[in-house]
């Protein structure tokens, strides 16, 4: 993956800007020892690395901005990182920049249950807002599978989605404002605790905006009153296409699911041989989730299994229990590590219309035999959105290279049926090559005036999202 | 007035315009004062795409809202942001247009469960104040491809961009609707209730207050809502209206009936829930107005429409004391963005600057 050449002037400095960060920053808030900037040098695309020039780690808004003042200053570009969770290489340092860490800004500032709110520094992770909440009865919906580690702020950045989506949206549709810091450090807030602000939408074209228009230290998130309870049933199919057609069916009967998801056989044999959790050996298989009181779910698995029976499924088995039900997801949560135990795989994140289902996964075997490379399907199939596992080995010549031109053939073959690049990973490094497949240079165009708008100096995260030769000239005016 | 019947025909008459352009769809939900020779967006007509199984929509901008109803209808599906008919509130005639509905983030009742317009809107091509044509986001469910612009243009009001199309994501109409009404409260009191009721785990699809009744739907699967109706029944004292009776409640809450025909500015906020009784009451004592002609609830108290005699602009801020947004949509200085913080409001100007640099669009909105 090709990197901007690191800015020698700015390399040459280093000493003066670490000493003007540490002048500016508390004790503890700034690392440039190169072991220990050596931690950041990668997010979980861990493929590509680079140690950045310094890392900062302030604790408050306030020091947010103290920091980003200088490196605006300076002219030294900064890449924010929340936990470092990013499949796409967003968090992904180069060796002239400073990380901009907010993982010290994990505070609960206010929950309003009346009102439906919560009020968090960025730097919280997922899974901890929902803990908050929890005992009230609530819980907070975007559910990335990296929900234990990844940050608020990540999640902003990348619009997360999850594995309930299907139901309850995507970031945006759960964020009510954040507190943002410019390049500049200028401090500002977008949207709020309440519903409309009746202005442009900034706040929904920063969310997703990969970390490149602002830094969010602080967010307002919708939380939800919890379901009475949710059961899980697990139906396995003697191929794809008919796993693929059972799920269209339920959809058109109007029937929602929190969750609907799918596994081809590589990804099935993998996960039991790792975690065991009792899946059939078959093509496919569907976990579908619906939630609501005992009653109210025994409605809505009645009518599912009875769509699914017109597919003549070899298994359909019901969660009889708690132990179940987390039997059942086992398999789907552990099925990443699972296929990481056969090597090393590349994730891919192409979202497709559902009903070019069957014709995907068909292409995506032939494109595996081309290219002599295994790969499991595991994804969110109630919104289209595949992981395809590339398997590859890293330290055989030629094999990342290869494995790269699969997942791009991959992606654009989302693209020609009337899909996307990415579902819910973002473009980061990794697919920012290929935005051209889905975008003419007038739409990338616009893209890039917006940042323009808010880093007109293009110093945050600059070599992502745009394809370096889109983006060059913009990057060129940074001091 | 320009009439273009292609997106290209419409690029083309924004990048020959010389002076200031009016981008009009079905003139039904327009707010203040505009002016500019109308670009006529109804010539662009018709649906795309249709795909009841992945619960895709992908239209042309000018599309008649009752032609999309109809067809969705026909799939027993609709558009779950369930957008409001202003025509009789700001005494408009003409057709409404996905458009116009798109450019004004136009979102009833069932925001509060399946959210608003901008939700629903998977991706929009559009044209830019030089006469270029952008796409963003696309027609699939996910996709965080790239910044997302359609966020930007959904309640843009045509200020940065004329829609040319815009895919939404439809919802199958479900097979039961019943409305819990609740009676002989104070808005107060009939406030919390509503409160009570969204934090309540049975997914309440519509929380409204309007002539001295709270309101509360319930949509989805026969049994799923009597049970849950059952629930909620156990908690308030309510009456049970069911189908027709039920949707009649709704459309009204969403086309803020109650209101129609009342003298005076039309205005809307935006409050927090909790907030919202405190701040009418306060208006109201300011005004002489009649809580139960001149004011509507809806999702939850979060959204208010209040009637006020001309000239109360400052009582109203005074009442709001920062807590909330208000635009007045009826009314001498009615406009369709509220004044915001000097950088918001900076931003958008730049925005505007980029998407629109010859002002061909409405000018000193931010």
């Amino acid at each position: 993956m090709e990197m901007p050449r690191p800015n020698s002037m700015i390399l040459s400095h280093r000493a003066q800007i670490v000493a003007q960060l540490r002048a500016a920053l508390p004790e503890g808030c700034v690392i440039d020892d190169p072991m220990e900037t050596r931690v950041y040098e990668c997010d979980a695309l861990s493929a590509y690395r680079c140690a950045p020039l310094a890392v900062v780690l302030p604790r408050s808004t306030q020091e947010v901005a103290a920091a980003l003042r200088i490196c605006h200053r300076l002219g030294v570009p900064v890449v924010p990182r929340g936990s470092g969770t990013s499949l796409a290489g967003g968090a992904m340092p180069s060796a002239d920049c400073v990380v901009l860490g907010v993982a010290r800004m994990n505070a609960v500032l206010h929950t309003d249950y009346e009102n439906r709110y919560i009020h968090v520094q960025a730097g919280r992770t997922n899974l901890s807002v929902s803990g908050a909440v929890e005992a009230q009865g609530f819980f907070y919906a975007p559910d990335p599978s990296s929900q234990l580690a990844c940050a608020i702020a990540g999640n902003i950045a990348m619009n997360s989605g999850g594995a309930h989506c299907l139901k309850y949206g995507v970031t945006t549709n759960n964020l009510l404002g954040v507190t943002m810091v410019m390049m500049d450090g200028t401090i500002t807030t977008l949207g709020g605790p309440w519903g409309d602000g009746f202005g442009l939408d900034l706040l929904g074209v920063v969310c997703g905006s990969e970390g490149q228009l602002g830094v969010v230290t602080e967010a307002w998130l919708r939380i939800l009153p919890k379901p009475e309870g949710a059961r899980p049933v697990l139906v396995a199919f003697g191929s794809s296409e008919v796993a693929g057609a059972c799920v269209a069916d339920i959809i058109r009967a109007g029937i929602l699911p929190v969750a609907i998801e799918f596994m081809d056989r590589p990804c099935i044999r993998a996960t039991e041989a790792f975690a065991n959790a009792g899946y059939p050996d078959c093509e496919a298989l569907l976990i579908i989730e619906v939630e609501g009181s005992p009653a109210e779910i025994d409605e809505q698995l009645a009518r599912i299994r009875a769509i699914a029976a017109r597919h003549d499924p070899i298994l359909f088995t019901e969660a009889a229990d708690e132990a179940q039900a987390k039997r059942i997801w086992l398999g789907r949560k552990s099925a990443f590590g699972a296929m990481g135990q056969l090597g090393d795989y590349m994730c891919l994140d192409g979202t497709i219309p559902v009903s070019q289902l069957s014709y995907v996964l068909r292409r995506i075997g032939e494109l595996s035999v081309e290219y002599g490379l295994d790969v499991g399907n595991v994804f969110h199939a109630g919104d289209g959105n595949m992981h395809p596992l590339i398997l590859y080995n890293a330290n055989k010549d030629g094999d990342l290279a290869k494995c790269e031109a699969l997942g791009a053939e991959i992606l654009k073959l989302c693209v020609q049926v009337g899909g996307c690049l990415s579902g819910e990973h973002g473009i980061g490094l990794e697919k920012r090559d290929l935005m051209p497949v889905q975008f003419t240079p007038a739409d990338l165009e616009a893209q890039m005036r917006v940042k323009d708008v808010f880093d007109p100096h293009w110093l945050l995260n600059p070599a992502k999202v745009f394809p370096l030769a889109a983006s060059a000239a913009r990057r060129g005016q940074a001091a | 007035m320009i009439s273009p019947r292609s997106e290209a025909e419409l690029a083309e008459a924004v990048a020959s315009a010389t002076g200031p352009l009016l981008p009009k769809g079905g003139g039904t939900r327009m707010i203040g004062d505009v002016a500019g020779e109308v670009l006529d967006i109804s010539g662009l007509s018709g649906v795309n795409l249709y795909e009841p199984a992945a619960l895709t929509l992908v239209v042309q901008a000018g599309t008649p809202l009752a032609q999309i109803n109809s067809l969705l209808a026909g799939e027993r599906q609709r558009l779950g942001f369930e957008p409001p008919d202003f025509r009789a509130l700001l005494g408009r005639d003409g057709v409404s247009t996905i458009g116009g509905i798109a450019a004004a983030n136009a979102s009833g009742p069932r925001r509060v469960q399946s959210g608003a317009a901008r939700d629903a809107m998977l991706g929009i091509r559009c044209v830019d104040g030089q006469g270029v044509a952008i796409s963003s986001g696309g027609r699939v469910m996910k996709n965080v491809t790239g910044y997302d612009l359609v966020k930007l243009m959904a309640g843009s009001f045509g200020t940065l961009a004329v829609l040319s199309e815009v895919s939404l994501k439809v919802q199958s109409i479900p097979e039961a609707e019943v409305t819990l009404v609740l009676d002989g409260l104070d808005d107060r009191a009939g406030l919390i209730a509503l409160r009570r009721a969204l934090g309540s785990p049975y997914d309440v699809s519509g929380a409204a207050r309007a002539g001295g009744r709270s309101y509360i739907r319930l949509e989805g699967m026969a049994g799923s809502v009597a049970y849950r109706a059952g629930r909620l029944r156990a908690l308030f004292d309510a009456t049970l209206a069911e189908g027709a009776q039920s949707a009649a409640i709704w459309a009204d809450i969403r086309d803020v009936s109650p209101l129609h025909g009342r003298a005076g500015d039309i205005w809307r906020l935006s409050v927090l829930p909790s907030d919202a009784a405190e701040i009418v009451a306060t208006l109201l004592a300011d005004s002489g107005g009649d809580g139960q002609r001149d004011v509507v609830y809806d999702w939850g108290g979060g959204l208010v429409w209040l009637t006020l005699p001309a000239g109360l602009d400052g009582n109203l801020r005074k009442a709001l004391q920062g807590r909330g947004a208000a635009i007045k949509l009826r009314g001498a200085g009615a406009a369709p963005f509220a004044r915001q913080s000097d950088q918001v409001s900076a931003l958008s100007s730049a925005l505007k600057a980029q998407f629109d640099p010859f002002g061909r669009f409405a000018q000193g909105v931010f």
